[in-house]
Formats: C-alpha cells, sequence, structure tokens
C-alpha cells in the first residue's frame, strides 16, 4: 500500500476525515458479485411476468384452483356486446357455464368443463381473476359470495356467425371472417357442431367415438386439400420467377396435360383453348398451372412456401395446425403438376388460406388474426385491451397488388361470377378440391374479401363434399359479403 | 374491513421495503458513520413500521390475536439488540446490524404465516443467538491469538464435516446433520466459520505457492467431504470462498483463473460420475418435462411467484405450502408470491447492500489478517444467498441451502448471526485503525510543516513519491 499525502493542503475545517485507499481486488469482487445479483433479478422479474399466464393455466399450479373457488367465472361477450358465455345457477343453487346461442359458439367460444377449448381456454387466466372493485369485494365477502370474475369481450360479431352458420346449413365444413387490416376475426364456425352446456353428457359418447371429429374446430385445425385456391401461390410463385414477362404468358389448354404417365386434367372435362396467365387463373384452368409448375424453380418454391407459413406454426395464440407441401430439389414432375393445382400431399387450414387472403387484400402485410379485444372487471374497467399486431410481410405491395387484380377477374370473368355487378366489389378464388380415391367428389372453396379498393372483410369458406366452389362456396361468401355491408 | 385491509396493507408494505431499500444504498453516499446516522435512524422506523402492518394482517386474516403476543416479543428483542449494540459498540457499523435486523423480521413473519411452531422455535433460537453475537464483537475485538490457530481451525472443520459423513442422518439423500441430546445440528453451517478462519490465518502473511498448495490439500478435503455427504451447496459455497481469498491473499489473477478452470472441471466431473448431480441439471434445464418428479419443487417454486404479480396476493392470501421445504429452502418464493416481486427484488437488494458494506469494511482494513476473514464471511453469505434465490428461480440449478437470516433452521441462522457479529467486531477494529491513523497523521503534519519551510517546492514532490511512511493511506480534503 502506497500513501499519497497530499502536500500543502488547506484545511476549511478543523474536523479530521480520512479517506482510506481500499483494496482493489476485494472492491473488483464486489461489483462482480453485484452485478450478478443485478442480473438475477432482472431475470426473475422478467421469466415471472412474461410467464404469469402460461404457470397459471398449468395443471400443476394449485394457485388455480383457488381463484376458481374464489371468484366465479367471467361472462364471455361478443364484439356488440352480447352475452356469449355466463355463469349462472342450476336449480339446486350449483354453479352451471350458460351459453345463450346454444350450438351458434359451440367452438369458438368453447366449453369449460371436461377440459377447456375455444376462448374459454385461452382467456381462461382472465375469467378467473377479479378486479372488481374493494368496495363491492368487500359487500359480497359479508353476503359470503364468490367475486365476479373479470369479462372478456371478443371480436365475434353475433349476425355474421349467424348468417355464416345458417348458410353453411347440414353441410360440414369451416368459415372464417376477418378483417384483413387488423386481424380481428369476426366470426368463426365449424360445422358440425355442438351445444356446449350439454358438453358434460355427450363427452363420453364423444370420447369413445374415435371417429367423431365434431370437437375439432375445422376453421384452425382442420386439414384440408386447397385445390384451385393454391393456384394463389402457385401465381405469386410463377409471377416472382418472371418479374417482366408473366403478363406475356400464354398456353393452349386442350384439357389436358400428360408427363409420363401421369395425366391432369382440367375440372369436369372442360377445355378452356387459348388462355393468358390471367384467364388461367380467372377460368382456374388446371392444365395451364400444372404447365406453370412443371416451369418452376423448386428451390425458390419452397422459399416462398415458407414465407408463406406452410410448415410452420401460424403466429395466433389458439391452437391451429400445420399446412403443409412437400416441396424440395428431388420433386418429381409429376408431383409438381399435382401441387400446382393444390392437390397431391398438400394440405392446409381455412385458417391459414384466410391469413393468406388477408395479406393480399392489406397490400402484403398480415395482421395476425385475434379474438379477445379487450378484458374488463365486472364494473366495465379495462383490465387489459389488446391492439392488431403486424405479423410482417408475406409479400410485396405490388405482388399483392397483382394477385388483388387476379382474384377481381375470378369475379368478373371467371369461377365466381356470382359476385359480379353488386352494390359493392369483390375479389377472390375458388377451388374444387378432389379428396379421398372416389374421382369426382370435392371439397368445394372460396377465399375472397370485399371492396376491392379498399378492403374491409375477408371470408374463407370450406363445404366438405359438396361440389365446385364456384356452385356451392361463392353464394355463401355473398351472404355474409351481403349481411357485412346490409345489403 | 378485513379485504380493505389486505388489499391496502400490501402496497404499504411494498412501499416500506422500497424506502428501507434506498435508504441502504444512500448510506454509501457518505464515508463516514457519523454522517450516517439520520438515515440509520429512518431505517430503524421503517422496519418497525414492516414488522408491525405484517403482523397486524396476519392477526385480521387468521382472527387471530394471540399472534400480536408473538409479535410484542420479537419487537422487543429486535429493539434490544439494536440499541445494546449502539451502546455496547459505538464504533459499530449500524447498516450491518439495522439489515440484520430487517432480515430478522421478514424471517419472522413469513414463517409466522407458513408455520407457527417452527416460527416459536426460530424465535427461541434467535433469542438465544442474539446474545451469543452481542459479546462477540468483545472477542474478536481483544483475541489477538485468533491469527495464529491455523491448524485447529482445519482441523477441528474436517473432523466436525467427516463427523456427519459417517455418522451423520440422511435428510433427504444428502447428509447434513447429527444429533446431540436431541438437538440437531448441521455442522457444514459453523465450519464455514471456521474454514474463513483457516484459510486467512494460513494466508495472512504470507501467499507463496507453498502457502497456497497446503491450505489447498485442507480445502480440498473439506469439500471433498461435503460432496461424498452429498451437500453440494456448502461444498460450492466452501470451493468459492476458498477460490477468491486465495485471489485477494495473492493479488494473483493466475490463482483466480486456475481456481475457476479447476472448479469447472471438478464440475463437469460431477456431473459425469454422479447421477444425482444429473438430476439436479436436467431439473433446472426442462423442470417440466420432469415435473413430477425432479421438477416437482422448482415448478412449484415458479408458480408462487409468478402468481404474486409486483405487489403480492396478500400475506396468508396465497398457497406457499404447496412447495415442498418452503420454509427452508423456497422461502424466497413464498415471500415473492405473499409479499410481491417488488419486495422480493428488494429484499435480494437489502442482502447486496449488506454485502457491499462487508467488502467496503474489508477492504478499508489495514490489518492482513481481518481483512480476509472480513472478506471471506462476506463471500460464504453473499454465495449462499445466490445459490438459494437462484436455484429457486431456475437462474441455476437447485443446490437446496438456506437463506440467511430467513430461511428455518437453527444452525444456519445462528451461523449467519455469529458471522454478522464478527463484521461488527472488525468494523470496530477498523475504526481503531483510523484512529491510529489520525494520531500518526498529526505527528506527520507538524513533520510536514517543518520541512515545508525549509525545502524548495521540487525536493517537496521527490518527498511525495518517495513516500517515506508508506502506511497506505492518503488524506482526504
Amino acid at each position: 500500500m502506497q500513501i499519497r499525502q497530499e502536500m500543502g493542503l488547506k484545511r476549511k475545517n478543523r474536523t479530521e476525515r480520512i479517506k482510506i485507499k481500499k483494496n482493489k481486488e476485494i472492491l473488483g469482487v464486489m461489483w462482480v458479485f453485484t452485478l450478478l445479483f443485478l442480473c438475477m433479478s432482472g431475470y426473475i422479474t422478467a421469466y415471472s411476468v412474461t410467464h404469469k399466464q402460461e404457470l397459471i393455466n398449468n395443471s400443476y399450479n394449485g394457485r388455480q384452483q383457488i381463484l376458481i373457488a374464489q371468484n366465479s367465472r367471467g361472462r364471455i361477450f361478443s364484439a356488440d356486446g352480447q352475452v356469449l358465455a355466463r355463469t349462472g345457477e342450476d336449480e339446486e343453487g350449483k354453479e352451471k357455464r350458460e351459453y345463450p346461442y346454444q350450438n351458434l359458439f359451440s367452438h369458438v367460444v368453447g366449453y369449460a368443463s371436461n377440459g377447456r377449448m375455444g376462448v374459454e381456454a385461452q382467456a381462461n387466466y382472465y375469467l378467473i381473476q377479479s378486479n372488481a372493485p374493494l368496495s363491492q369485494k368487500a359487500a359480497l365477502d359479508v353476503r359470503g359470495e364468490k367475486y365476479p370474475g373479470d369479462d372478456v369481450y371478443t371480436t365475434l360479431q353475433v349476425d355474421l356467425q349467424q348468417v355464416a352458420s345458417n348458410a353453411l346449413g347440414i353441410y360440414q365444413g369451416a368459415v372464417i371472417v376477418t378483417e384483413p387490416s387488423t386481424g380481428r376475426i369476426l366470426a368463426m364456425v365449424s360445422k358440425p357442431d355442438f351445444n356446449p352446456e350439454e358438453i358434460a353428457d355427450i363427452w363420453e359418447e364423444l370420447i369413445e367415438d374415435k371417429e367423431s371429429s365434431i370437437l375439432l374446430n375445422r376453421a384452425t385445425q382442420g386439414l384440408y386439400p386447397p385445390g384451385s385456391t393454391f393456384k394463389i401461390v402457385t401465381a405469386l410463385e410463377y409471377m416472382r420467377e418472371n418479374p417482366d414477362t408473366w403478363q406475356n404468358y400464354s398456353y393452349n389448354c386442350t384439357g389436358s396435360i400428360q408427363r409420363g404417365e401421369d395425366r391432369i386434367q382440367c375440372y369436369h372435362g372442360s377445355v378452356h383453348g387459348g388462355v393468358g396467365f390471367e384467364r388461367s387463373f380467372a377460368k382456374s384452368c388446371n392444365t395451364s398451372f400444372a404447365n406453370i409448375g412443371l416451369s418452376l424453380d423448386r428451390k425458390a418454391f419452397a422459399d416462398t412456401l415458407d414465407q408463406l407459413l406452410f410448415g410452420r406454426e401460424l403466429p395466433v395464440v389458439f391452437p391451429a395446425g400445420i399446412s403443409r407441401v412437400e416441396v424440395g430439389e428431388e420433386t418429381s414432375d409429376s408431383d409438381m403438376m399435382q401441387i400446382s393445382i393444390g392437390q397431391g400431399t398438400t394440405s392446409i387450414t381455412p385458417l391459414e388460406l384466410n391469413m393468406i387472403t388477408c395479406a393480399i387484400a392489406n397490400g402484403g402485410v398480415l395482421a395476425e388474426p385475434y379474438l379477445i379485444d379487450s378484458v374488463q372487471s365486472s364494473s366495465g374497467n379495462t383490465i387489459k385491451a389488446f391492439s392488431p399486431e403486424n405479423y410482417g410481410k408475406l409479400m410485396e405491395e405490388g405482388e399483392a397488388d397483382a394477385l388483388k387484380e387476379l382474384m377481381r377477374q375470378v369475379v368478373e370473368t371467371g369461377t365466381a361470377s356470382r359476385l359480379k355487378d353488386l352494390s359493392y366489389t369483390a375479389a377472390g378464388k375458388t377451388g374444387s378440391a378432389e379428396y379421398g380415391t372416389v374421382k369426382g367428389e370435392s371439397h368445394a372453396w372460396f377465399t375472397g374479401f370485399a371492396p376491392v379498393e379498399d378492403p374491409e372483410v375477408c371470408v374463407t369458406i370450406i363445404i366438405e363434399g359438396a361440389g365446385a366452389g364456384g356452385d356451392y362456396a361463392v353464394p355463401i361468401a355473398k351472404r355474409i359479403f351481403d349481411a357485412y355491408f346490409g345489403v | 374491513m378485513v379485504v380493505y385491509i389486505s388489499e391496502f396493507s400490501k402496497y404499504i408494505i411494498a412501499v416500506l421495503m422500497v424506502l428501507y431499500t434506498y435508504e441502504s444504498f444512500a448510506v454509501f453516499r457518505y464515508d463516514n458513520e457519523s454522517r450516517r446516522n439520520g438515515i440509520y435512524t429512518r431505517q430503524n422506523i421503517l422496519m418497525f413500521a414492516f414488522h408491525f402492518i405484517c403482523f397486524l394482517v396476519i392477526c385480521f386474516e387468521t382472527g387471530d390475536i394471540t399472534y400480536l403476543l408473538f409479535y410484542a416479543f420479537q419487537q422487543i428483542i429486535l429493539y434490544a439488540a439494536v440499541v445494546l449494540c449502539k451502546m455496547l459498540y459505538p464504533k459499530s457499523n449500524r447498516l450491518v446490524m439495522n439489515n440484520m435486523c430487517m432480515l430478522l423480521s421478514v424471517g419472522f413473519v413469513i414463517l409466522t404465516r407458513l408455520d407457527m411452531n417452527k416460527a416459536v422455535k426460530q424465535f427461541v433460537i434467535v433469542t438465544g443467538s442474539l446474545v451469543a453475537a452481542l459479546i462477540i464483537p468483545f472477542f474478536v475485538h481483544k483475541f489477538k491469538f485468533l491469527k495464529n490457530l491455523k491448524w485447529i481451525y482445519g482441523m477441528v472443520g474436517i473432523g466436525a464435516l467427516s463427523v456427519v459423513m459417517i455418522l451423520g442422518q440422511t435428510t433427504y439423500g444428502s447428509k447434513l446433520s447429527y444429533s446431540i441430546a436431541g438437538i440437531t445440528f448441521q455442522p457444514s453451517e459453523f465450519v464455514k466459520i471456521l474454514f474463513v478462519f483457516f484459510v486467512a490465518s494460513a494466508l495472512y502473511d504470507a501467499a507463496g505457492f507453498f502457502e497456497v498448495f497446503t491450505t489447498a490439500v485442507v480445502a480440498a478435503a473439506h469439500v471433498i467431504t461435503l460432496v461424498i455427504s452429498k451437500d453440494l451447496g456448502s461444498a460450492l459455497i466452501f470451493f468459492i470462498a476458498y477460490v477468491l481469498m486465495v485471489f485477494v491473499a495473492t493479488r494473483n489473477y493466475f490463482y483466480l483463473l486456475a481456481g475457476i478452470s479447476g472448479g469447472a472441471a471438478a464440475a463437469y466431473i460431477a456431473y459425469q460420475v454422479f447421477a444425482h448431480v444429473q438430476v439436479r441439471v436436467q431439473a433446472w434445464k426442462d423442470p417440466w418435462s420432469v415435473i413430477d418428479s425432479a421438477g416437482y419443487q422448482i415448478t412449484q417454486s415458479l408458480f408462487g411467484i409468478s402468481s404474486g404479480g409486483w405487489f403480492g396476493l396478500g400475506l396468508c392470501q396465497g398457497t406457499p405450502g404447496s412447495i415442498p421445504f418452503v420454509e427452508a429452502d423456497f422461502i424466497f418464493s413464498a415471500i415473492a408470491e405473499e409479499l410481491g416481486l417488488l419486495f422480493a427484488i428488494c429484499l435480494i437488494l437489502v442482502c447486496v447492500s449488506s454485502f457491499m458494506m462487508f467488502m467496503i469494511i474489508a477492504a478499508s482494513l489495514q490489518d492482513g489478517f481481518y481483512r480476509l476473514v472480513t472478506f471471506g464471511l462476506g463471500i460464504t453469505y453473499i454465495f449462499q444467498v445466490f445459490l438459494t434465490i437462484g436455484g429457486g428461480t431456475k437462474f441455476i440449478p437447485l443446490t437446496g441451502v438456506t437463506l440467511p437470516l430467513i430461511s428455518y433452521g437453527g444452525s444456519s441462522v445462528l451461523t449467519t448471526l455469529v458471522m454478522f457479529a464478527i463484521v461488527e467486531g472488525m468494523h470496530i477494529i477498523q475504526e481503531e485503525e483510523k484512529e491510529q491513523l489520525r494520531k500518526s497523521l498529526r505527528k506527520r503534519k507538524k513533520r510536514t510543516a517543518y520541512i515545508q519551510r525549509t525545502i524548495e517546492d521540487q525536493e517537496e514532490a521527490e518527498y511525495r513519491d518517495a513516500d517515506p511512511a508508506g502506511d497506505g493511506f492518503e488524506e482526504e480534503e
């Protein structure tokens, strides 16, 4: 230890204060540990804040039971303030979950006994908390009653849900209606449906019947062959590979195309004759698209598919299926022909097709689909509000605009002509996806949006085994658009 | 009524704790105890207010007034400790004392809430330990021969640990304790202090390769004995204390590097060889996959911490009882659940504040032995805090050590109180060193004045560089 004695120092006061030269190594160790503890404090805070919901929903967490015992489960509302789920009492005064619309919201709102599903599962954390005012809690304490749980407001609209459900009728299938600029889900129907109030009674039956898919939300988890709706993706890839010349594409459709053993035919044996790119798309010419598919670079195609979220988890907080397309360097010509027209082993969820359509309507930017708008205490104070979030670009704006124009032509001159000449303009793509081994049986698809100039609403429809998309799915889209625009 | 009290008290408790924590760092703005008096008084008010409100809430929540009686006893003991320490040792460090009492009262509150019987037991032990702790600074100060007992420290330490290894009772897979006349001891706690004294007395006057090597052999004996007893947490504490003490004694970065790489290699080998180490690491990496077995404690602990939010669920409102061994190994999680994240983070900071004061006392001490002892005790303390909080929050693998002064456990709380008392003794020694320095400075100033008159400015500068006194002090203006 060295001493530095200050010479000629002037002391202002007489008290002697002494500063001692401190051991540097010890102070170094002190700062290292202090830093370590700051890191640990930061970690603890970050971990418990970001994992709070996940942890409370864990079935090993007994604290959930305490909340359930303390608070009565909150209500679920539609965007227009209708009660979709509430806690009532049965004849014996026991708590009972009520769903005023019975079957209408069966999959999307879900159920809360025998496990949980839908919004009941997704918003469980909020529904079992209570942010009721203290005065109310105190009063309930005196009466020995439970606190009211927080209410969840969804983005769902009862009228659109009703129209979509009625339009689907007795068919099996799914409908999703969303707002492309925000990702708000306005309606989500899956059929066959069930009455969530009766879930406890039908549970055994549903579980025993391995074939039954009633509990499956087809809109988010159903995996279907996309059929001709996939031509949107094929078209996008062709435009990307031929940015300057794709408009000059021409092909002579003779009703079929052959590669080796494999043969692709146009739907119902149509012959389209000489077609350009736009007309191939509008008329949904399989032969021409198989021809386009053969010209595509497999590697680049795989990249585009990845960008469009095929084979990936979708950016949504509720359970959703993973769509898949198998394209790689070694994909055979025959498979490429099948893939280009959305057949073969390709499968897609209605949700993902809806998201791609929304991105096209929204200038290439995908807004993440969401169902929960806000959480409010029983007295109406907003506890948490969810705002739209952009996932990012699925495609460039120019590409989205070109696809928009192609989809407009489908309505103007192609397979969705039932949407032509209405008080609003619509655009979209139909599909008739063959499934199984029986030739001619097909799922009817439509995905599209309106109005074309400034898209406000986007619908995706699948009807299982109905037939041609243009004949079965497009009329449903029209009824939903009509309801939305109040026609 | 109760709902109002439990709701508002949450915020009041958090605010008191935040203010207390602020004061415990504000202390470091001043270099002199006498200027910190205002801060210390405010700290005393805050800690007693905290203690009182917590017990009031417990009374309301449980509807049992007897808790207030228990509170009164605690309050008397803690108040007496603060006052007596100030009276008996005017040169003691009051931050160390205040933080000690604050941590003790947090421990009393949470233990009372978790298990009244254990809280009463703990209270009896704390009372006895405080009496002992009040005498210790005197002995530390007077007994100059403490630095000559290195082989006694070493041998007693290894002996005590070996007895546990051979005869000890197995508690959940680890041999930690043995009983004499119905009282269960956990010797690894007390041996920590002996070990620090051993290393300090062995290295304080000469820290060449030979001394480092011989102490390394003894240190290794301690650590290996603990590893065989499966007391991994204590083994780590001994190891880190040894490596850092050698570093400070030698001021040689080579030993630090060698120690850390040696430790890493040993940890890797232990991981490969011992199944129970692998289980711990697995439960740390992904507790969710082993939630039914090895991951159960840690996941329950995480549930507890996260369910509290910033202000906690309120005392008696959570279910910390779902965490196995909550009152010993996971008390931090119980605190976070009921008193909130903000409180828990402040608690960590109060521990850090105590540690920083230990280190500053150590760094200021001129006597090599005392310096090393204070440093070693500080490291053992803070590293144990790190192991238990880090382990309970999935920051590091779980080792199962107690949170000093807060967790239930007689050996642990007695040892920590003794450690804090020794540091108080060290602070008194340091104050006296300062006193000595003042005297010598006064003498020197007379000399300086003379020299100034007689020597040219140039020569004065040379005088400064030559540093004739060489006693390591510098004067502040």
